[in-house]
């Protein structure tokens, strides 16, 4: 179809909306989502829930999603990328969204307009869930396509952590691996001490002499600190090396050598390199990113921007309230309230007031056994941020196969919530 | 026929609470499907959950209000629940049970 029909057809549904109730035309019947993973596909699939007269475009360039949750154990062996994967054609006819598969390119915030490729998509309202991009700028030899194609982060799952899955099984028996932790915030505060109690415990079965080597810019462990800790002594001791401070300068990816600011070079096997993360790149050119010209500062009644109205930003690309991580379930959770304040709008009802979300997050540390930890987030209206519920909340006690059954079904459940 | 009445009453009210629409519910009901909307990250959609997770959906609203305010006092075993539970009032808990308990 031509653009110029498209455009007609929307506008002829648009009028016919909107003639009955014209109230309802002016907050928004068309709402355009960049970006189809936990925040914007869980926004589509609530706001036709919400409200399905509202006409909802994805602009997703990819045909299937691939979640980063369980993506560690794709590494090790535990699951393989087919379970991590759905695909969004089923997804956008069941909740009858219009799908531009192509990425976004710029934002209009004036004409209120997205350009996609060929593509110009007017909107009411728009949500900007594009992730985040990684940013070598400070990592010396790192700039170039074929420095990042040698040296994987496996940080968006996908070819990636099938690359890095590549380099751990073919290592040499005593070999060396070694990963590097940026500095927080970046998508996932537990995530790569998971991956690491997982390399370390595919090591320890397959290529026992071999060793981990943990460099992280942080001063210590992010997340779930005192059970990864408990678990790297009782389980991986001998195995895996934890290295805290320890900054990178650069890295000379044909020898895999990464330079540490305080501990200097390290030639090593297999090099997996995290690096430092900002909003995604569509939302940094429209403006979005004024928090530290690195995130984008939201609402948290409805995510709309603090720097332009209309448009509303999800997941790991927002300055987060203190204490929230950027997560794939906090992305869910979000997505919900951002669904739910247009939908209102565009009924001409208020914004509900008092938003109550939660993080459930799961971590393996071996092939069966997990830890969590948990948190609910409730508005405070004199702060207008999210503050973590006093006295709820809290980490397992243990590592457990229990939990690792409830993790399993986690996965699950949030990918049907997600595109189900 | 009081009862009668009564019946057609909840089933009118409870209705729009289901549709979790904000065109056809309160802003009190449309915030509390909002609120049950959180718990389907990991107990699936409409409470239908795969797996471990309990299904809540369709469940009577007693039970569920009765187990979460059980795992609110710590009165029952729990990995995770007396965690969340201990996040939302008594009656934010027995708001969203009913919630769920009228999904089909």
């Amino acid at each position: 179809m031509t653009l110029s029909r498209r455009t007609l057809i929307q506008a002829a549904g648009a009028a016919m909306v909107a003639s009955p109730f014209a109230s309802h035309a002016q907050s928004g019947q068309s709402v355009v989502i960049i970006g189809g993973g936990f925040g914007g596909a869980t926004a589509a699939r609530y706001l036709k829930r919400f409200n399905p007269a509202l006409k909802v475009t994805l602009i997703e360039p990819n045909a299937d999603f691939i979640m980063c949750p369980m993506s560690n154990r794709v590494i090790h062996g535990g699951m393989a990328l087919r379970d991590i994967t759905r695909p969004y054609d089923r997804f956008v006819t069941k909740h009858d969204l219009r799908w531009i598969r192509s990425s976004a390119d710029e934002i209009d915030p004036e004409k209120r307009e997205v350009r996609a490729g060929k593509d110009k998509v007017p909107y009411d309202r728009l949500i900007v869930a594009p992730g985040v991009d990684y940013n070598y700028d400070g990592i010396a030899g790192m700039g170039s396509a074929q420095a990042q194609a040698l040296i994987p982060h496996a940080w968006k799952a996908g070819e990636q952590t099938q690359r890095l899955k590549e380099l751990l099984y073919t290592m040499p028996q005593g070999g060396v691996i070694a990963m590097h932790i940026p500095k927080v915030p970046y998508r996932c505060p537990p995530g790569p001490y998971e991956r690491a109690s997982l390399i370390a415990y595919y090591l320890q079965a397959r290529n026992p002499k071999a060793k981990l080597l943990v460099f992280d810019s942080n001063p210590e462990i992010q997340a779930k600190k005192g059970l990864f800790e408990a678990v790297w002594k009782n389980k991986y001791a001998g195995l895996l090396e934890y290295v805290p401070n320890a900054e990178v300068e650069g890295v000379d990816a044909a020898t895999r050598t990464i330079d540490l600011k305080v501990q200097g070079k390290q030639k090593v096997d297999v090099l997996n390199l995290i690096p430092p993360q900002r909003a995604g790149a569509v939302a940094r050119r429209a403006g979005l990113a004024n928090v530290g010209d690195r995130w984008c500062g939201v609402d948290f009644l409805s995510y709309e921007s603090t720097r332009h109205k209309g448009i509303h930003v999800l997941g790991d690309s927002i300055a987060g309230a203190p204490g929230m991580p950027k997560s794939g379930h906090m992305a869910n959770q979000e997505a919900k309230v951002c669904a739910g304040a247009i939908a209102a709008l565009s009924v001409g009802q208020p914004v509900p007031e008092m938003p109550i979300i939660a993080n459930t997050c799961y971590s393996f540390i071996s092939q069966s056994e997990v830890i969590h930890v948990a948190a609910v987030y409730r508005y405070d209206a004199e702060k207008k941020t999210m503050v973590a519920a006093p006295g709820a909340g809290g980490l397992s006690s243990a590592p457990s196969v229990t939990e690792g059954l409830f993790a399993m079904s986690w996965a699950n459940n949030i990918m049907n919530d997600t595109l189900g | 026929m009081a009862k009668l009445i009564l019946v057609a009453f909840a089933l009118s009210v409870s209705a729009p609470l289901v549709a979790a629409q904000p065109a056809k519910a309160s802003p009190a009901d449309f915030q509390t499907a909002l609120w049950a909307s959180s718990c389907m990250a990991c107990h699936g959609p409409e409470g239908r959950a795969e797996g471990t997770a309990m299904s809540i959906g369709g469940r009577p609203a007693e039970e569920l209000s009765g187990l979460m305010l059980e795992f609110k006092a710590g009165k029952r075993p729990a990995t995770i629940m007396h965690q969340h539970a201990k996040g939302y009032s008594d009656d934010e808990l027995k708001r969203i049970a009913q919630y769920f308990s009228q999904l089909k």
